[in-house]
């Protein structure tokens, strides 16, 4: 069994900032991560980032990535890579699975920065082969560079969706059309305004109606819907594709936090179930930190502040305030604040609002 | 060479440089991937969609998430089930195989 003091559970831009805040103000710190290089969903992100000039916006995610992992290198972390934390259990004992065996880590400190999973909806025949989660295909792409078809329909118009379906095409995948069930187009406009230069239908008021196929996607069918969204009887149109990509949005990777007894919120702006936690970053649980998609899906460089928060404050209940660690604190969540203020941070802020209400600790 | 069909070859912003090429098994017929990469990307790579047949319907799954959480990708390799393939890696000689359920355990070599 290995000891430590601060343990810190996903390498993306949440947790890699802990990781950097912990080590350079003293505690000694081990992250893992179950995917071979760090960075999270940074790593498949070719796009410019949108955020605040401190935060790397206007870098492509995959040299975020880069820099935040070039900094970790020439610091005295220890790091697991391809290593999964499958359970938490008494006197925080992280079973941890590396490609070569189980290992047993107990840490005094815990920081979660697990990040989200994608969600699917319900349409006869989702579980079809070729109907992917839209993270997963710019995965296969981006980072491993296969293309999982050649004809794609998108569901959803959020950022991702818009996102996900440019750089389909970039890759050379035909995107047929994207559908959003809103009147609006969910995302950025120079997102949108990239795909209708490329001619790609952005359908408002459509959702998918079926997948067909019997194997494996081989086409579907799409219908327009009211107000009340309701399919509206003979608008549906059959599309040949053979794949369907689902961007409807993220739900926290929270199981290890429901193992570790943490209080647990369900506030449908953050995402779904959430840990109930303070300014600090600490859950119920004092010696439990999060930060990231995982306390309330957001962005990169809100994840990026609440890791560095997470990380100083593990570091204090640990070894005690310190003027720097007070600092990096302080600033972090004045830029927070700032940022959430903005148009877009509006439905997060919300979610923390009312979390922070529910509170009964401080 | 059948291992790039579906393998982008060109992209305005990242270059995927060659890597090691390497022969295995996918229901006993040699076909060739890329050493280290997922398992998935590799049956992806060559045209195969279907991972296994599920236990009571028997319908046909694949990869969903790619990234080791949601259990869509399970296949038998080198004669033991259950093994995520969207994050295992690629070796040289592995015999990889669609599951039928639950899938069996093999005899291991
Ligand atoms: C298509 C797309 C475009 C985006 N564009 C932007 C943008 O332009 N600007 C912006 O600010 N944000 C953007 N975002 C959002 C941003 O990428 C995320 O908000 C951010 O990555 C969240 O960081 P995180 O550290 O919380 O989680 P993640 O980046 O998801 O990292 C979590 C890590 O933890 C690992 N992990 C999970 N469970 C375990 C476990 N049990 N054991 C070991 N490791 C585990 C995961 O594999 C992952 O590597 C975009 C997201 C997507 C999908």
């Amino acid at each position: 069994m290995i000891r430590e003091e601060i343990v810190i559970v996903g390498a993306g831009p949440a947790g890699l900032w802990s990781a950097i805040v912990a080590t350079k103000l003293g505690a000694s710190v081990t992250i893992i991560d179950d995917n071979p290089i760090f960075g999270g969903q940074l790593i498949k992100q070719t796009h410019k980032f949108f955020g605040s000039k401190s935060h790397y916006c206007g870098i492509r995610g995959i040299n975020i990535a880069k820099i935040l992992t070039s900094d970790l290198e020439n610091l005295p972390v220890k790091k697991f890579f391809n290593a999964s934390v499958i359970g938490l259990y008494d006197n925080n004992l992280l079973a941890v699975l590396t490609q070569a065996k189980l290992i047993k880590l107990r840490a005094e400190r815990i920081i979660f920065a697990t990040g989200a999973s994608e969600n699917n909806i319900a349409f006869p025949n989702n579980d079809l082969p070729g109907v992917y989660g839209a993270g997963a295909v710019q995965t296969l792409m981006n980072v491993y560079g296969v293309r999982p078809g050649h004809r794609a329909l998108m569901v959803g118009s959020g950022n991702i969706g818009l996102i996900v379906s440019y750089q389909m095409m970039q890759a050379n995948i035909q995107v047929v059309a994207v559908l959003e069930i809103m009147p609006k187009i969910g995302g950025y406009h120079v997102h949108a305004a990239k795909l209708a230069r490329l001619g790609v239908p952005i359908l408002t008021c459509y959702t998918i109606k079926r997948a067909l196929g019997i194997d494996m996607v081989e086409g579907a069918v799409i219908v327009k819907v009211n107000k009340r969204f309701k399919p509206i009887p003979g608008t549906e149109q059959r599309l040949k594709v053979d794949t369907i990509c689902l961007a409807v949005g993220l739900s926290p990777l929270n199981e290890l936090l429901w193992q570790a007894g943490c209080e647990m919120v369900y506030v449908p702006e953050l995402g779904g179930q959430v840990a109930q936690h303070n300014e600090d970053m600490m859950t119920s649980r004092a010696d439990i930190f999060v930060g990231g998609d995982l306390s309330g899906i957001e962005e990169a460089s809100t994840a990026m502040l609440e890791g560095k928060i997470a990380g100083a404050s593990a570091y204090e209940s640990l070894k005690g305030v310190s003027a720097e660690s007070k600092k990096i604190k302080e600033q972090a969540k004045v830029e927070l604040g700032m940022i959430r203020q903005g148009p877009f941070g509006e439905k997060p802020r919300w979610g923390k609002e009312r979390l922070a209400a529910r509170r009964g600790w401080t | 060479m059948k291992a790039l069909a579906n393998r982008i070859q060109q992209h305005p912003i990242l270059d995927f440089p060659e890597k090691k090429l390497v022969k295995f098994f996918f229901e006993r017929k040699e076909i060739f991937g890329y050493e280290g990469e997922p398992i998935a990307a590799a049956l992806v790579a060559n045209g195969i969609k279907v991972f296994r047949y599920t236990e009571k319907l028997k319908r046909a799954r694949g990869f969903f998430c790619a990234v080791g959480k949601c259990s869509s990708c399970l296949m038998m390799v080198d004669g033991k089930p259950n093994v995520m393939v969207c994050t295992e890696p690629l070796k040289s000689g592995m015999r990889v195989n669609r599951q039928f359920g639950r899938g069996k355990i093999r005899a291991l070599k």
